[in-house]
């Protein structure tokens, strides 16, 4: 076989061949890894969101799928819309949760953050980001609970003086060799509240809430 | 320097000392890091720390393996005229198979190596291994010259990652259970408790000095082998 090939593998018909016949195949071939991974890695990106929405909002808190409402908001101060869902308890509105982009130092930060009615954190993660392994990651839960110093905080209790990094006057520690990523969290987490103050001041979206909105009750 | 290399090892031609000649080269004399100086990119990108450098040294033996072993099964098939747009879409395939399948069966395996194996496509080792030899060697030889090269590629990653974890923050193989499940929880060691670290050794200059003192060491060893077998090769003939 080899000696009929090598009779053919130096003409111009032979390379034209080879290179489209193998074009061909691996197309095939990533058409079809394609279709056979796609739902099950779908599958797992809804699992990591609901994952990820327990490590902000226990599970038990809301008996609804935020996942099947969501609502985009424009901020003139981030590039991306922020995505707005709520969680509600028997059409009670349990907390607006929040998935925001700011940038960071390596990169985007994508972040997701829950907001009790009264507008208090009730917990921030970093789900993914770009920064320097070793030193800005200690953003993720996984390896400081720094990201957790945000809870309880509100627009009402912290200034907006307060919502930033203690070198630059404010509330929140940085790290050490690292001031530009928990900069960029602090600056997401207070764009946050901002956007959900708004959101609930312009009323609450007319999806699964009664008339009298929850916020009305606080 | 490889003649050196060659001159002390025994030039007979079995298949064994093929194999043998295969794992010297790939976990020393021709270490795909510190001897063929390639992949460079990932080895400096991703080893701030031992259990990344292990990732990353994993995925790419993985890879190597399967890439080595289709390109060596078709190497008559491939012309060389074409060969360079052929190994490349054949390899960049391979990566992106692996990437698809081990999100969507290892979900947790690919959060913590999804990054490198990502990375894994501008490993320029790969096509290295597979250009000079998987497509002129028989499939055997081409996955064991992937499981040295490989596992001398790891070494160095590990190696690397260590030196500037330990250095950079104080720790050895930290989040090792990770990547290799709880049951490697006692890896992870604290080397220098209460350290503050040395941010030099985390960033980018910290790897290059990391991998400049490894690549020294290798030539100041290597260069002592050479000449303590210049020294036996000149007594032998001396004795005679």
């Amino acid at each position: 076989m080899s000696f009929q090939l090598s009779a053919y593998r130096d003409r111009l018909s032979y390379q034209i061949l080879l290179l489209g016949g193998a074009c061909a195949l691996v197309s095939l071939l990533l058409v079809a890894g394609n279709e056979l991974t796609l739902p099950r890695i779908g599958d797992h990106l809804v699992a990591d969101k609901l994952a990820m929405l327990a490590q902000v909002l226990p599970a038990s808190a809301y008996n609804n799928n935020p996942l099947e409402h969501s609502e985009e908001q424009a901020s003139p101060q981030l590039a991306e819309p922020v995505v707005l869902m709520q969680a509600t308890r028997d059409e009670q509105l349990q907390a607006n949760i929040l998935q925001l982009i700011v940038p960071g130092w390596g990169g985007p930060l994508n972040m997701i953050m829950a907001v009790n009615p009264a507008g208090e954190v009730l917990g921030v993660r970093v789900i993914s980001h770009k920064e320097t392994p070793g030193l800005a990651d200690k953003i993720e839960r996984a390896k400081s609970d720094w990201i957790t110093g945000f809870e309880g905080h509100s627009l009402a209790n912290t200034s907006a003086q307060q919502w930033k990094v203690k070198k630059d006057g404010g509330e929140f520690d940085q790290f050490t060799g690292a001031t530009i990523t928990p900069r960029a969290v602090v600056r997401g987490v207070h764009e946050g509240l901002l956007i959900q103050q708004q959101w609930q001041q312009k009323g609450q979206p007319s999806t699964s809430q009664p008339p009298t909105g929850a916020s009305s009750h606080d | 320097m490889t003649e050196f290399c060659h001159s002390d090892t025994p030039s007979t031609t079995s298949s064994g000392s093929a194999y043998a000649r295969i794992f010297r080269d790939g976990l020393w004399d021709n270490n795909v890091a510190m001897g063929q100086m390639l992949a460079l990119c990932p080895l400096l990108a991703v080893t701030t720390s031992a259990t990344n450098g292990l990732g990353m040294g994993l995925a790419t033996l993985a890879v190597l393996i399967m890439t080595n072993g289709i390109i060596s099964a078709v190497r008559n098939i491939i012309s060389p005229q074409v060969r360079i747009p052929v190994l490349i879409v054949l390899i960049a395939t391979v990566v992106t198979l692996v990437d698809m399948t081990i999100n969507a069966f290892l979900h947790d395996l690919y959060k913590v190596l999804g990054l490198f194996i990502a990375l894994i496509v501008t490993n320029c080792a790969i096509f290295g291994r597979a250009e000079s030899f998987a497509s002129k060697n028989p499939v055997p030889l081409a996955i064991a010259d992937a499981i040295a090269m490989g596992a001398g590629f790891t070494w160095v990653l590990v190696v690397v990652g260590g030196i500037r974890e330990v250095i950079g923050s104080g720790t050895l193989f930290a989040n090792a259970s990770l990547l290799l499940g709880s049951g490697f929880a006692w890896l992870e060691t604290t080397v220098i408790p209460h350290y503050s670290g040395v941010l030099l050794a985390i960033l980018p200059p910290g790897a290059f000095m990391a991998l400049g003192f490894l690549i020294a060491g290798k030539r100041l060893i290597d260069r002592r082998r050479a000449h303590r077998a210049q020294q036996k090769a000149m007594q032998a003939v001396l004795a005679s």
